[in-house]
């Protein structure tokens, strides 16, 4: 037991001598979860709270393109910002590139006729089909009606266009209907439907009551921090392969292993020194990144981190997590001949293993093709753990679906590390 | 007749995914109490001969007992009987003297009161004590040299292995090695020690080896090899039995 304490007591010393190592496993997970908790923060925002800037350019002098306008305030999603019509579609394009927004729609000039034109199309079609007569006073043109053009900022992703583009198509859709509703009213009725009715039939929508599904129960809605904090964490534990992984191979290349492999003392005990010190850096990584998420975060505008119930189930996965990450970094500073082999090899193999874990794109979005690559990286194991906690309010015993494949990697990272010890003849 | 120190029948060893064997039924004696020198040129095997009596290299054939311990057998119980001073710094630069034997003395089988009283008689010895918490790393190659020899010794090693233990360093920081070494071995410490310096092991060995192409070609007091072989140091007896060429 002396001989383990002392040589804890000496890794301790190397380790906070290190400056450079500290920096690397302290700070930049801060500013990596600082950072990317910002600027996904941003986007939720912008999606959730905040509104998009759009430019609305009414070329219509009907009624439909104004109640396309009135359909897309609605929304709530835009910020609209009205410009002229006699204003060319290269004059938006050139706002837009001076960032006044990032979309822009353009309401054709005849729009509101040849949606009425459709809609009075559509309502003798249907009157016909009922089998009644339709009068002459409903005239059609058949001739198609212009699309509204859409135009949005490059920078715009996919995903969030398709949602811009849904929203488009909603408010597109209510006037369309309230245009045939009107035609069909006339036509049955011979007067113009009232507001009231109007407003009754197209107002009175099936609401949509959204429910995030959480193991708890409770309906928090999982914030940038909830996904952010753990994630970067689990990428910071893994980082350590940069001063572990270094100061296992400094340590074979200098004269002291030499020694040491002379001295009536296993080398084992080394490695399960090295493992207590850095499991023990890796909790404080996780203590002081989650202490960030909690008291720091909300005085910086981001949004707090907030801890799960399971408090013991979070302790548990972050050991397990640290370990892991302690032992893949001792893997690699036992393989490795040089410092350099060992921070080059350390540092992109950790980078690949969060980019096919998770950590960089969401697991669902990966290609069919990766799942199984996915499921080799620890780092996935250890985001689908801390995921389980943090985000769907589960306990431990709904993460250890997650916890037994991280430790099967664990064991089989200590099984390598002590082969290639044996056989390089190190212990 | 003194016990054996080190007895080494018939050693065979070649290195891995090597076809030419380093040594072939080598046989070598070094009794208690002996100051031994191995001596060679460069490539003839000496610290891979070290390196097989301390345990760092798996011999293939043969046994080499240190005081009746088979090593390959026993190891770590017979690493408690000797000391290993390599030629590199084979400590911790981050660490200061009194960290790095606080450690190797651990390591060694010492408990912490034997390696507080060990420790301040070694740093008075190295004249350390000035710089006891200063980090290694700041040190000047002597004063390194001196920390490589306190490590290797303050377990009271039996027998101590010296690989080049003087190497670089200034005739004061030598002449205290030296002394000191010999001081340990009227102690009861046996001796093992390499070195390229000649005039340096002829002050402090009695008993030398000379070791080529892995074969020991010369082996007893440095005196009666000098008469064997009518030469009147140990650089003319080197080069006589060594030949002028030049080593890789």
């Amino acid at each position: 037991m002396f001989k383990l304490w002392s040589t804890i007591s000496k890794d301790f010393r190397i380790l906070t001598r290190d400056k450079l190592g500290l920096i690397f496993m302290f700070v930049m997970p801060i500013v990596l979860a600082v950072v990317i908790t910002a600027v996904q923060n941003s986007t939720f925002e912008m999606l959730n709270t905040n509104t998009v800037p759009m430019l609305i350019c009414n070329r219509d002098t009907g009624d439909a393109g104004k109640q396309m306008q009135t359909a897309i305030e609605k929304v709530g999603m835009f910020k609209l910002t009205q410009v002229t019509p006699n204003v060319t579609d290269k004059e938006i394009s050139e706002r837009m590139h001076a960032k006044d927004a990032v979309i822009a729609i353009v309401i054709p000039t005849d729009f509101t006729q040849k949606l009425q034109s459709k809609a009075d199309a559509t309502a003798k079609k249907a009157l016909k089909d009922f089998g009644m007569s339709t009068t002459d006073s409903l005239v059609t043109d058949t001739s198609s009606v212009q699309p509204i053009t859409l135009l949005y900022h490059p920078v715009l992703q996919e995903s969030f266009r398709h949602s811009i583009n849904g929203a488009l198509r909603s408010s597109l859709q209510v006037v369309q209907n309230k245009e045939v509703l009107k035609s069909l009213y006339f036509a049955l009725n011979e007067k113009t439907m009232p507001d009231s009715f109007e407003n009754e039939i197209i107002g009175n929508q099936v609401a949509i009551n959204e429910v995030p599904v959480s193991r708890d129960g409770s309906r928090n809605i999982p914030n940038a921090s909830q996904h952010n904090v753990p994630a970067w964490t689990v990428f910071a534990m893994f980082f350590i392969v940069i001063s572990l992984g270094g100061s296992v191979v400094r340590e074979k290349l200098n004269g002291s292993f030499v020694r040491l492999k002379t001295l009536p003392t296993n080398y084992l005990i080394a490695l399960i020194s090295k493992q207590l010190t850095y499991l023990f850096i890796t909790c404080i990584q996780a203590l002081v990144v989650f202490s960030m998420g909690i008291w720091l975060f909300p005085s910086m505008g981001l949004p707090k981190l907030n801890l799960p119930a399971d408090i013991l189930g979070v302790v548990i996965v972050t050991l397990i997590c640290g370990w892991c990450a302690v032992s893949y970094a001792i893997m690699i500073g036992v393989l490795a001949k040089t410092q350099e082999q060992s921070n080059g090899i350390g540092a992109v193999s950790i980078v690949l293993m969060a980019a096919v874990g998770g950590l960089l794109v969401p697991s669902f979005a990966m290609p069919e093709s990766f799942q199984f690559i996915m499921k080799l990286s620890p780092l996935h194991w250890c985001l689908e753990a801390y995921y389980g906690l943090f985000l769907e309010g589960g306990k431990l015993k709904d993460v250890i679906l997650n916890i037994i494949p991280l430790l099967g990697i664990s064991f089989a990272i200590q099984l390598i590390t002590l082969y290639s010890l044996k056989r390089k003849n190190l212990i | 007749m003194s016990n054996a120190a080190v007895l080494i029948k018939d050693l065979g060893f070649t290195y891995p995914r090597q076809s030419t064997s380093c040594f072939t039924n080598l046989n070598l004696e070094v009794a208690e109490g002996e100051r031994f020198g191995l001596f060679g040129p460069n490539g003839a095997g000496k610290t891979t001969l070290m390196n097989c009596m301390t345990g760092l290299l798996k011999y293939q054939q043969g046994s080499i007992q240190l005081l009746g311990n088979e090593i390959a057998h026993q190891k770590k119980s017979v690493n408690k009987l000797f000391g290993f001073v390599p030629q590199d710094f084979s400590f911790y630069q981050e660490l200061s003297p009194v960290e790095n034997l606080a450690f190797f003395g651990a390591w060694s089988g010492l408990q912490k009161s034997e390696i507080k009283n060990k420790t301040e008689e070694l740093l008075e010895v190295m004249s350390l004590t000035e710089v006891r918490n200063k980090k290694v790393e700041k040190f000047s190659g002597g004063m390194k040299r001196r920390v490589n020899l306190a490590i290797g010794v303050i377990h009271n090693p039996r027998i101590l292995f010296l690989d080049e233990p003087t190497v670089g360093v200034d005739v004061h920081t030598r002449h205290a090695i030296i002394t000191y070494l010999k001081k340990i071995n009227e102690e009861g410490t046996t001796l093992i020690y390499t070195s390229h310096q000649l005039s340096e092991a002829e002050d402090l060995c009695n008993k030398v080896a000379l070791i080529d192409d892995g074969k020991i070609i010369a082996h007893d007091t440095l005196e009666q090899l000098l008469i064997d072989h009518q030469e009147d140091g140990l650089e003319g007896l080197f080069i006589n039995l060594t030949g002028h060429s030049y080593r890789n």
